[in-house]
């Protein structure tokens, strides 16, 4: 049985092949329509997240299968005191796969040893959420059409952004890919993802603070927002919320084929005069979230 | 000073001067019946002063342990008088249930009866994580 907690659970070759089945799941919709049929996913959401949770049930749903769960702690058993090792095993019994939100790190793979179905990671406290990042190179691919020879800019919170770790390690195992990490001096990226994943891979990387510097050469744009919940102080929160927001004027000097990207949901970072923008993805990556899962759940239950 | 040889039993040798008591407590080594001598500040050519720890019984040693308090200690194994083997610990891959982690995000702050396991992930810099949340293990 395997299990989604960590993208590094996933070889290449897999996610060259969840990328292609998603694909042509884009393609042919209706082929997929009952693949799931009499088949359970349990969407456990101790902490709320209304995207992720949609996203799935949906995904679910697109398969022909039914969905059932609950979208915060308080409506379950954990607010009796239950742990997640019980909870797990119950809900295994009423259904054959199980995406879980918990705000605890390290939770999802506490489920993993003890369920009996196949467990996904769908957000870990600010550890791993490897369907955004299934999502992000799906979105990678399916825009830039390739996954090798790539400068990617990230910009925002990129101290606190599980996003960003997840999508930097999961890039490294990509052929000649370049970050450009724009961020204020008190969001920098962590000492040890650049020790042990950009200098480690011999990645190419530059820290700026001016997102309009390397506009130009960019590929790739990913923003992120400041998540309020990662911050135990509400000054620094307000002080560095509205650091960087993209508006037309910042792209003046971008590439044309520029993808910008955003994991969503924005607060303020990327103006809405860029939503009619050609190069605005970040909607077309939450429909790339759905396809993914998809795609996903078929593996996990080993459905061709 | 003078301690007895021993006839049969364990010499764990080159441990790291004043971690002779450590490593005296996470054995246990006060729940055996037979004698346990610790020595402490012997003359050592290699490390100047060093700990010795000798045990008058062949016991099964924790070397999970042994390597992760002190990875350059040497274990000899005596028997009738004559060391019959003599060998070295490693840095274990796993830690468990002797560190705790401290991160207040991670599910062992909250889960019944987890276990704390810290896993090796850089031999060279001894480098360990938490295995749910991978905090680095503080020194």
């Amino acid at each position: 049985m395997k299990n989604l907690i960590d993208i590094t659970d996933l070889s290449m070759e897999e996610i060259e092949d969840l990328i292609k089945v998603a694909k042509n799941i884009m393609q042919e919709p209706d082929k997929y329509s009952e693949k799931c049929k009499h088949k359970k996913l349990a969407t456990l959401f101790f902490e709320p997240s209304t995207r992720t949770r949609l996203s799935f049930e949906s995904a679910m749903m697109e398969l022909g299968g039914n969905v059932l769960g609950f979208s915060e702690a308080s409506s379950s058993s954990t607010a009796k005191g239950e742990s997640v090792s019980d909870t797990i095993r119950t809900v295994g019994c009423y259904s054959d796969i199980i995406a879980m939100r918990h705000p605890k790190e390290g939770a999802p793979l506490v489920a993993s040893i003890k369920s009996i179905v196949p467990i996904i990671n769908a957000g870990d406290g600010g550890h791993n959420h490897p369907t955004q990042t299934l999502t992000d190179l799906l979105t990678i691919s399916c825009e830039k059409n390739r996954l090798n020879d790539l400068t990617i800019g990230l910009c925002g919170d990129l101290k606190f952004g599980r996003t960003i770790h997840s999508l930097i390690t999961a890039m490294a195992r990509y052929k000649n890919i370049k970050f450009i990490l724009i961020s204020p001096d008190e969001l920098k990226i962590p000492e040890y993802i650049k020790e042990e994943i950009l200098e480690k891979n011999n990645m190419e990387y530059i820290e700026t603070n001016d997102i309009e510097e390397y506009m130009d050469k960019l590929d790739i744009l990913y923003m992120t927002r400041v998540q309020k919940e990662r911050f135990f102080n509400e000054e620094d929160y307000l002080r560095l919320k509205d650091y960087y927001i993209l508006n037309k004027s910042k792209l003046s000097n971008a590439k044309k084929d520029l993808c910008i990207m955003h994991p969503l949901p924005r607060v303020n970072e990327i103006s809405t005069e860029v939503d009619d923008d050609p190069r605005a993805c970040y909607f077309k990556q939450v429909s790339y979230g759905k396809f993914i899962r998809m795609a996903l759940i078929l593996k996990l239950l080993d459905i061709k | 000073m003078n301690i007895d040889s021993i006839r049969n039993g364990i010499v764990i040798d080159h441990i790291q001067a004043k971690k002779g008591l450590e490593i005296y407590e996470a054995l246990k080594l006060n729940e055996l019946d037979c004698s346990v001598a610790i020595i402490t500040n012997a003359k050592s050519k290699k490390m100047g002063k060093k700990d010795i720890i000798k045990i008058d019984k062949d016991i099964n040693l924790d070397l999970d342990i042994l390597g992760y308090i002190d990875p350059n200690i040497t274990i000899n194994i005596i028997e009738n008088d004559v060391r019959v083997d003599k060998y070295h610990v490693e840095l274990p891959k796993e830690i468990v249930g002797i560190v705790k982690c401290k991160n207040p995000r991670c599910i062992t702050s909250i889960e019944q009866e987890l276990k704390h396991i810290f896993v090796l992930t850089d031999k060279e810099k001894k480098t360990y994580r938490c295995k749910y949340c991978e905090t680095l293990k503080e020194e």
